[in-house]
């Protein structure tokens, strides 16, 4: 009992150690130290550095000690397009309210604005990154947090250029209210678990908004994925959760609003898709609930492919979608009720608000294009509308169970 | 004025007009007769251009008018049946005529006002009788006085005091060194009217005869005659 | 001719079929754009008017005023007047009258309602549809002397264009799946006048995103200079060729 509360005593006075210990090095044109790579030299941990306003050309700057690095109004950090600009490599460094812009680019080395290696308690808060390969590289790090950072591309093409914020094997990380645009993927996270991306806006991304495989167990939630190449790829991970998230605009042949591959046992609920291509495709993906969610505008609202089983999708609204759910097959393992579909003509004579009689959303012409994509140039066709009109009222080639038993008759109805 | 050379047209396989050599001269009453179906029809069609012969020329005023529209000016028709437009009033009928054709100093109102048409001006066409019809359609084809009048079975719908008004008018144009062209069935009229009898069966023509100015002060023989020419082509006539 | 035009312009004006005419294109015009809250919803709406109802109805319509006015042609024959100056009289009125009600019907709505360049599209469109279809009535009404059935071979041409076309054009990807057939779906779809102007909608309104590969590849072709030249050659032959044919027609016929 004494000995713990010895310990607690040494906790409650740790700070004053520390702050005791701490020493804040102010760096800029008229002060002791005229860069940074000589204000990291000296310092020591604890320390905070501050960069006064001005251009500091820094390469490699490789941060070992537990130290603030952050910058006042105008500090701005040039890579001068050589090579990564700084790499941490302590625990709990903090870097702050800097700009950085110019890193080289790299076709062996992921290389970034500021990479962690293998460290935890770090914070990157209210950055901005500008024309750099790969902005923020979190690699092998735990407990760290991402927020507030403003990231601005210039990529062009896909094999040139890098991500936005990129995780390799990390855990807990919290990626929060950053803005992400011109990468090749706006949030990119690999073998990375526990962590969670809520706040930030993807948008303008050559290739996906947010991107991630095999990494279990995330939540993403509130995000926007705006106007992004191929819109938002998730793939090999379970139990994931994505609420309240935004997926609009992600518009263009092979785009994608959610791209589900192999994806298992995770949530999908609360989410707004919005003039997708396709707003959520689904290959492989098995027990996954896709439920109060609003789907507008979209050319396919859901995208099933056969592989995937025991999928739920319910409550959700389906409103001026070209197709509202398509699939590659005949039989269904799948589950949909109580959705509002724009396209339901039942009618309600018990009065509970739900149509008395099932709503197949899956249109004869789906599944034709589904076989030959070319015949797609005939939507809109008087043809189209027959066979689909023939085919709703004597349903032979659409997948008989594939029906939403009491879909809802209108969209406020939940 | 007028010439036929070897003119030739077929209606399907049953009907075949033929007609090797055929004029009409001016200043004279021309009629052309024979049972339904023999032809008169489609030859004064063929002068008018509405139906178009295989072979053959015919000439207006030494003007051959295969394709052309121009020599119409010199020839007005009254169809056998009248078909206007039954939208148009009668005023805008005989205004949409004169704006078409070639522009006139004076027109021959004559039959126009014998005819009453200044009172039926306001009429749509459609709601006229098949013989005020018949009437709009003779006071047309006599007020633009010109040198080819075709007249297709004109007495057909009139009652006799129009049918008389209309026989004096021709007989009148004709002494101005018109040509009329008309088709009846009615023999009388032919010997009222005619200087000229060409008989037509199955698209020829089997009797062409003139001069009938004797016969008419009595039409006695005149008649016997054609309803010879009718009975020896197995064909009954009424009159 | 000017003379001709104006004798069957002022009849088909007065007649009560363009106004029902223009007053149904307007009423559904209206609706579509009144009830459909999304801007691109609407336009879809207004092209299916657009490329089947517009055609139907310049069939019907150019072919029962056609066998209407049959005594006013033979009328205007026998006085000096070019047989040619007549049937492009009635083609051109017929073809106006309609294009005037449909501007006013379905265009002016769309301006009104700021459709912006869309509506210049629909309505050249139209336009095209309604020559081309008025050319169609006038070659089967000459061709065809009972009006009953002149009336059915019409509609039957015009289910080929609306209807069996596509159904053609689907049988053939159905059947050909296998084999690449962006190209052959282009020609496809630049052979019949209904297609050219859905599909070219269907661009403007980028819904070619969803057309994937294809789509890319239309988009290259149709937003290339040689594809819209291409496309509108078609279009005019379309509209030259069944004119010229029912004009030769007309010439020759006997009345």
């Amino acid at each position: 009992m004494k000995l713990l509360k010895k310990i607690f005593l040494l906790l409650l006075l740790l700070p004053a150690f520390t702050y005791v210990n701490s020493e804040t090095i102010k760096v800029g044109a008229n002060e002791k130290f005229k860069t940074p790579e000589e204000a990291v030299r000296y310092s020591s941990d604890g320390d905070r550095i501050i960069l006064s306003g001005g251009v500091y050309p820094v390469s490699a700057l490789v941060i070992d000690k537990r130290i603030v690095l952050e910058g006042e109004k105008g500090a701005v950090i040039d890579g001068s397009l050589l090579k990564e600009i700084l790499t941490v490599t302590a625990d709990s460094v903090t870097i702050r309210n800097l700009t950085l812009r110019n890193t080289g680019t790299s076709f062996v080395t992921d290389v970034a604005a500021i990479r962690l290696e293998n460290v935890s308690g770090c914070v990157l808060e209210n950055n901005t990154v500008e024309n750099s390969f790969f902005a923020l590289y979190l690699s092998s790090s735990r407990n760290c947090t991402v927020t507030g950072n403003r990231i601005a591309g210039n990529s062009v093409s896909e094999s040139f250029s890098g991500n936005g914020i990129h995780l390799w094997k990390c855990s807990n990380i919290a990626i929060t209210n950053n803005e992400v645009s011109g990468q090749r993927d706006g949030i990119y996270l690999e073998f990375s678990v526990n962590s969670e991306i809520s706040g930030n806006t993807s948008r303008g991304n050559l290739r996906y908004g947010l991107h991630f495989m095999f990494s279990e167990g995330n939540r993403y939630i509130d995000n926007v994925f705006r106007n992004n190449g191929a819109g938002v790829a998730v793939m090999y991970t379970k139990r994931i959760t994505m609420t309240g998230n935004r997926f609009e605009d992600n518009w263009g042949a092979n785009s994608y609003g959610l791209l589900l591959k192999d994806i298992d046992n995770s949530l999908i609920y609360s989410n707004t898709f919005t003039r997708n291509t396709a707003a959520i495709y689904m290959e492989g993906s098995n027990r996954v609930n896709v439920f109060g969610n609003n789907f507008e505008n979209n050319g396919w609202a859901l995208k099933i492919l056969g592989n995937c089983y025991g999928d739920s999708v319910m409550n959700n609204s389906f409103s001026n979608n070209t197709f509202d759910v398509s699939t590659n097959s005949s039989g269904n393992t799948n589950f949909f009720m109580n959705n509002y579909w724009d396209k339901y003509r039942g009618y309600d004579l018990d009065r509970d608000s739900r149509g008395d009689v099932p709503y197949r959303p899956v249109s004869l012409f789906s599944l034709v294009v589904e076989r030959v994509p070319e015949a797609v140039v005939l939507t809109g066709s008087f043809l189209v509308d027959l066979l689909d009109a023939a085919e709703k009222i004597v349903p032979v080639f659409t997948p008989e169970t594939l029906a939403d038993n009491h879909p809802l008759m209108n969209r406020d109805a939940k | 004025m007028i010439r036929i050379e070897n003119l030739e047209k077929s209606y399907g396989k049953s009907f075949t007009l033929n007609v090797d050599r055929l004029e009409f001269g001016k200043g004279s009453v021309v009629t052309l007769m024979g049972p339904n179906g023999s032809g008169k029809t489609t030859l004064l069609k063929s002068i008018l251009g509405l139906v178009i012969p295989e072979k053959g020329t015919i000439t207006v005023n030494g003007e051959n008018i295969s394709g052309q529209c121009k020599y119409r000016n010199s020839i007005c028709y009254m169809p056998q049946s009248s078909p206007y437009p039954p939208n148009l009033k009668v005023k805008e009928i005989i205004s949409i005529t004169k704006d078409i054709r070639k522009k006139q100093d004076n027109y021959d109102y004559e039959l126009f006002e014998l005819f009453g048409m200044p009172n039926i001006l306001e009429k749509r066409s459609g709601a006229l009788s098949q013989g005020t019809r018949q009437r709009l359609s003779a006071s047309l084809a006599f007020m633009f006085g010109s040198d080819i009048i075709v007249l297709d079975e004109p007495t057909a719908g009139l009652d006799p005091y129009s049918s008389g008004v209309l026989k004096t008018k021709i007989l009148k144009v004709k002494k101005e060194g018109k040509l009329i062209l008309l088709t009846t069935h009615i023999v009388n009229e032919v010997s009222e009217l005619s200087d000229r009898l060409v008989f037509m069966l199955d698209g020829r023509i089997k009797v062409d005869r003139e001069a009938f100015r004797s016969v008419n002060e009595n039409g006695k023989e005149f008649r016997e005659m054609v309803s010879k020419l009718f009975k020896e082509n197995g064909v009954a006539q009424n009159n | 001719m000017r003379k001709i035009i104006k004798y069957f312009f002022g009849d088909i004006i007065r007649s009560k079929w363009i106004i029902v005419y223009t007053v149904m294109l307007l009423v559904f015009s209206a609706g579509i754009i009144y009830f459909s809250r999304d801007e691109q919803k609407a336009l879809l709406s207004l092209l299916n008017i657009v490329m089947y109802l517009i055609p139907l109805l310049s069939m019907i319509f150019g072919s029962v005023y056609y066998y209407n006015s049959r005594e006013f042609i033979e009328m205007l024959l026998t006085q000096p007047v070019k047989r040619s100056s007549v049937f492009y009289g009635q083609y051109f009125s017929l073809a106006l009258t309609q294009m005037f009600g449909f501007i006013a019907g379905i265009v002016l709505p769309l301006l009104v309602f700021n459709f912006g360049l869309n509506s210049i599209f629909l309505m050249t469109a139209g336009t095209f549809l309604i020559f081309i279809f008025t050319g169609f009535a006038l070659l089967i009404s000459i061709l065809v002397n009972d009006k009953i059935k002149g009336i059915g071979i019409l509609i039957t041409v015009w289910l080929l264009f609306a209807v069996f076309y596509d159904g053609i054009v689907l049988f053939m990807f159905y059947y050909f799946a296998d084999y690449p057939l962006e190209k052959a779906t282009i020609i496809a779809s630049t052979l019949n006048p209904v297609d050219i102007t859905r599909t070219m909608m269907m661009l403007r309104l980028d819904i070619s995103a969803m057309f994937g590969y294809t789509g890319a590849s239309f988009k290259k072709y149709f937003g290339s200079k040689a594809g819209y030249y291409v496309s509108l050659f078609i279009l005019h032959m379309w509209m030259i060729i069944p004119a010229m044919i029912a004009r030769r027609k007309f010439n020759k016929k006997n009345f």
